[in-house]
């Protein structure tokens, strides 16, 4: 496929990283954003990069160490987590997990509360214990978006921002240019990987896309002195001390909205940072005095079954869709990576990715939506 | 995995939202004579009133420059929270007349959020207004917001303006008159509008030495008989100057040298080139705002529940423009500037790193980085201040912005050759205002918060790892991480 021309609509992380894998096989690209790269979900998560519930959990380990010096931009990523639990229940929970980690083979070790405060300075000395992932990691949003955008530009790609897309021209069975107000744009094939707005793009291709989307929130501290090992969560907390030194953790309950066409009208965040702020007090209580001087949201959406869908449609047959399904920035190294097979091979070289269809999805129930309390608040 | 859903999602926020402790007809952020005003006016209108005001400040706050831009200045007389409360109360008479009218008071009590259902929210009870104190923090629920936050310093970069001694005309103005807690003794002060005039007047009248006002144009620019009083009390006027420099030792500035070469001695540089209405709790709340460059920047659009009075709602109009002025003082500073000249001070970001669009020094530079810059970036669409913090760090320290977050806009546009009201104005975000955790924290949140509380959105699928589904492994998860849960 070298020399075809590929158009990504979606600027995230996945559209990014999907066009600079494609690049990187010679391919035109050429992503569309409604605003600036990386401006929705992509820049506002808490960076985490340990999806071992993912099929594409062997390729995101193997990638992210690289992804400095591949990108040539720095994402910031760190290796490891440690997993802290604050309640009696959580550690039995987290210690489960732990154990299926050691049956799958991923290096995982317990701390007890005295290893938890040797290896976390901050934590709390009423820690029940820990899980030290010796896998997974974290990374910057904002600067790994931005890399993928930069590093698909020096392969030759191009960005096109505040460029809403508004429909694509199909013929034969193909999409064969994709439209916005200004413009047309042809092309051989296109990737869809716009977040929320995924359900209203693909209508007009005739496909039913079913994915809800919510609200989640983050808050953010003044810098903290720095710990040995960064990726440092739990208490039903995610999150990461970032190489500033902020501790910047999200968690808790979330908000269904209806997704619009053009995007979240507005990201608001709520008093939920008071919650947050709770949890990350007793989970770093000599940090307790530090100050919060940020919160924010970002809207993400879920497919039903909470996994990503990742396809290539039968009609038009040259359409790929990725709804990476709230867990899109750290799997992103790997997703590029398998966008870029459908794409060009119409099959994942690097893993068996058959869960992630939409075809699991065949027969899905009109009110699934009902069903499972995602309907928006009026 | 076969789940039983119910119809609800038990990890939803919905229900789980504490309601507001308290709740009154009008709340007013802001114990200045325009908030005192409007709070007497509401309660003589037979509403119930509550009038907060975060002053006094800790002195913690004041180090960082918060609220206002107090560079360093302050006696250790702001250290004694006692007597600053006394202070306030002290300097402003008036509040004894609102709380003698029924208004309820509350000082040293910072509004750091509004919160109210609208476009991506819907979960909020009712709208409410974030307060906190040194103590804690907590909801009170209003019919009607009124902002009368002030107006607050804008700082501008020039070489050494980041050193104790360099601060801005409404801190000092607080801390002469207010506090009497100026530990400065001779001040340069930037600017020769009315704002500058006034401030060399007072400090004068307080006794500080004023060795002069530097004037980037040709002629004072304040009122004619501000500039005759200042003129009269022997305060020279250097216009068509800059400042070049400003130079120090280990308790701040010791001098400055403006762009002429002459050397003027002096403790205290005070940066009195504008002030911009304090808009933070408007922006955080994503209520509508307007440029005003007579009235000193964005303000306020005003809504039906939502009004702002005093400098808040613009700085009284009087035919300046403020956002001219500024942009010849950012392009005259500018010009003087230095590439290793500091824009943000919290996270030590230098002009050419900001220019260059580059990552801290704690991060490598690669070849392809360090050819990244501002021009590259614009290349892809118009410059945008949030994107530039992303990645360079501008604007992302404990000041929250406050010294760096109007210059970097103007800065923007003086490197994209565009006016500068078209650079989108920086997003504010709550808690606009330094929290601690400890303050923040919810710690007697409702039940229902906890027991709808996951790590993330709470979806039993999501967690089983790929090669346990299908097997007798999946349901293990879902009773082990949401046990009771979809049975």
């Amino acid at each position: 496929m070298s020399g075809a021309e590929v158009i990504i609509v979606g600027g995230g992380v996945t559209g990014l990283s999907a066009g600079w894998w494609l690049a990187r096989s010679g391919v035109k690209v050429t992503v569309l954003d409604k605003y600036i790269v990386g401006w929705e979900a992509s820049g506002r998560n808490g960076g985490g990069a340990s999806h071992y519930a993912s099929p594409l959990f062997d390729e995101e380990q193997r990638m992210w160490p690289q992804m400095d010096e591949l990108l040539g931009y720095p994402t910031e990523h760190q290796k490891e987590r440690i997993i802290v639990a604050m309640t009696e229940r959580q550690w039995e929970q987290y210690r489960f997990v732990a154990e299926r980690h050691t049956r799958l083979n991923h290096p995982v070790a317990l701390l007890d509360t005295k290893q938890v405060l040797d290896m976390v300075p901050l934590a709390s000395e009423k820690a029940y214990g820990g899980v030290h992932y010796k896998f997974g990691g974290h990374a910057n949003p904002h600067r790994t978006v931005q890399a993928y955008a930069w590093a698909l530009q020096d392969l030759g790609g191009t960005i096109i921002q505040h460029s809403p897309v508004t429909g694509f021209e199909t013929a034969g069975g193909k999409a064969t240019a994709v439209k916005t107000a200004t413009a047309t744009y042809g092309c051989d094939a296109v990737v869809v990987a716009a977040g929320p707005q995924i359900p209203q793009l693909m209508a007009h291709l005739g496909v039913d896309i079913p994915l809800a989307a919510a609200r989640a929130e983050m808050i953010i501290t003044e810098p903290a002195p720095m710990m040995p090992l960064t990726g440092v969560d739990g208490h039903k907390l995610y999150g990461r001390q970032t190489m500033r030194g902020n501790l910047a953790y999200g968690g808790g309950p979330h908000e269904w909205l209806d997704t619009e066409g053009d995007g979240p009208a507005a990201r608001p965040s709520t008093p939920l940072a008071r919650n947050l702020a709770k949890r990350l007090a007793e989970l770093f209580p000599k940090a307790a005095h530090l100050n919060v001087i940020r919160s924010w949201a970002g809207v993400i959406e879920n497919s039903p079954d909470g996994r990503p869908i990742i396809d290539r449609l039968t009609s038009p047959d040259n359409v790929v869709v990725a709804s990476m399904s709230s867990v899109g920035f750290g799997l992103s190294p790997a997703s590029g990576h398998a966008i870029r097979d459908l794409v060009i091979e119409g099959k994942c070289s690097f893993a068996d990715i058959d869960i992630l269809k939409l075809a699991r999805f065949d027969g899905l129930e009109a009110d699934w939506r009902e069903k499972r309390g995602w309907m928006p608040l009026s | 995995m076969e789940l039983n859903y119910t119809g609800t999602d038990l990890c939803a926020v919905n229900g789980t939202r504490s309601a507001p402790e308290m709740r009154y007809d009008v709340i007013v952020v802001g114990a200045g004579p325009s908030g005192i005003e409007a709070a007497i006016d509401a309660v003589k209108a037979g509403s119930s009133v509550l009038l907060v005001d975060e002053n006094p400040v800790s002195g913690g706050l004041m180090g960082n420059d918060v609220p206002l831009y107090f560079g360093g200045r302050m006696t250790a007389a702001t250290q004694q929270s006692e007597r600053m409360l006394e202070a306030v109360f002290m300097s402003m008479p008036a509040l004894e007349s609102a709380m003698d009218a029924g208004v309820e008071l509350q000082l040293g009590t910072t509004a750091w959020g509004v919160y109210r259902n609208g476009p991506g929210v819907a979960s909020l009870p009712e709208q409410v207004v974030g307060l906190a104190d040194s103590e804690r923090s907590w909801l009170v629920g209003f019919e009607r917001i009124v902002l009368a936050t002030g107006a607050r310093d804008l700082a501008i970069a020039f070489p050494g303006w980041n050193q104790p001694g360099v601060m801005g005309a409404a801190a000092l103005q607080m801390l002469l008159t207010r506090y009497d807690a100026f530990s400065g003794r001779r001040m340069l002060v930037l600017g020769s509008h009315d704002l500058a005039l006034e401030t060399a007047l007072l400090a004068h009248e307080r006794g500080v030495e004023v060795a002069g006002l530097v004037e980037v144009r040709a002629a004072p620019q304040g009122a004619a008989e501000l500039v005759a009083k200042v003129v009269a009390a022997g305060i020279a006027i250097h216009c068509g100057h800059v400042i070049a420099s400003a130079k120090g030792g280990i308790d701040g500035v010791e001098s400055a040298t403006l762009a002429t070469g002459e050397t003027i001695t002096c403790d205290t540089i005070c940066v009195a080139i504008g002030l911009i209405p304090s808009i933070e709790l408007v922006d955080a709340m994503h209520g509508p705002r307007a440029l005003e460059p007579m009235r000193g920047g964005y303000v306020p659009a005003g809504e039906a529940n939502v009004s702002a009075v005093g400098d808040c709602a613009g700085l009284a109009d009087t035919g300046f423009d403020h956002i001219a002025y500024r942009m010849e003082w950012m392009q005259a500073l500018s010009n003087v500037s230095a590439d290793d000249t500091i824009i943000c001070q919290c996270e030590e970001v230098t002009r050419a790193d900001l220019i260059g669009v580059q990552p801290p020094h704690y991060l490598p530079r690669p070849p392809a980085m360090c050819a990244r810059s501002l021009e590259t970036l614009r290349q892809d669409g118009p410059a945008n201040p949030d994107q530039i913090k992303r990645l360079t760090r501008a604007g992302m320290g404990v000041c929250q912005g406050r010294r760096c977050r109007d210059q970097v806009a103007m800065l923007l546009a003086l490197e994209s050759g565009v006016p500068f009201g078209t650079i989108p104005l920086a997003t504010h975000r709550a808690p606009v205002r330094p929290l601690p955790l400890k303050i923040l924290a919810e710690w007697d949140e409702p039940a229902a918060m906890d027991a709808a509380w996951d790590v993330w959105f709470g979806m039993p699928p999501a967690w089983v790892p790929h090669e346990d589904i299908g097997t007798r492994h999946e349901d293990a998860h879902r009773q082990m991480l949401y046990t009771g849960m979809y049975e």
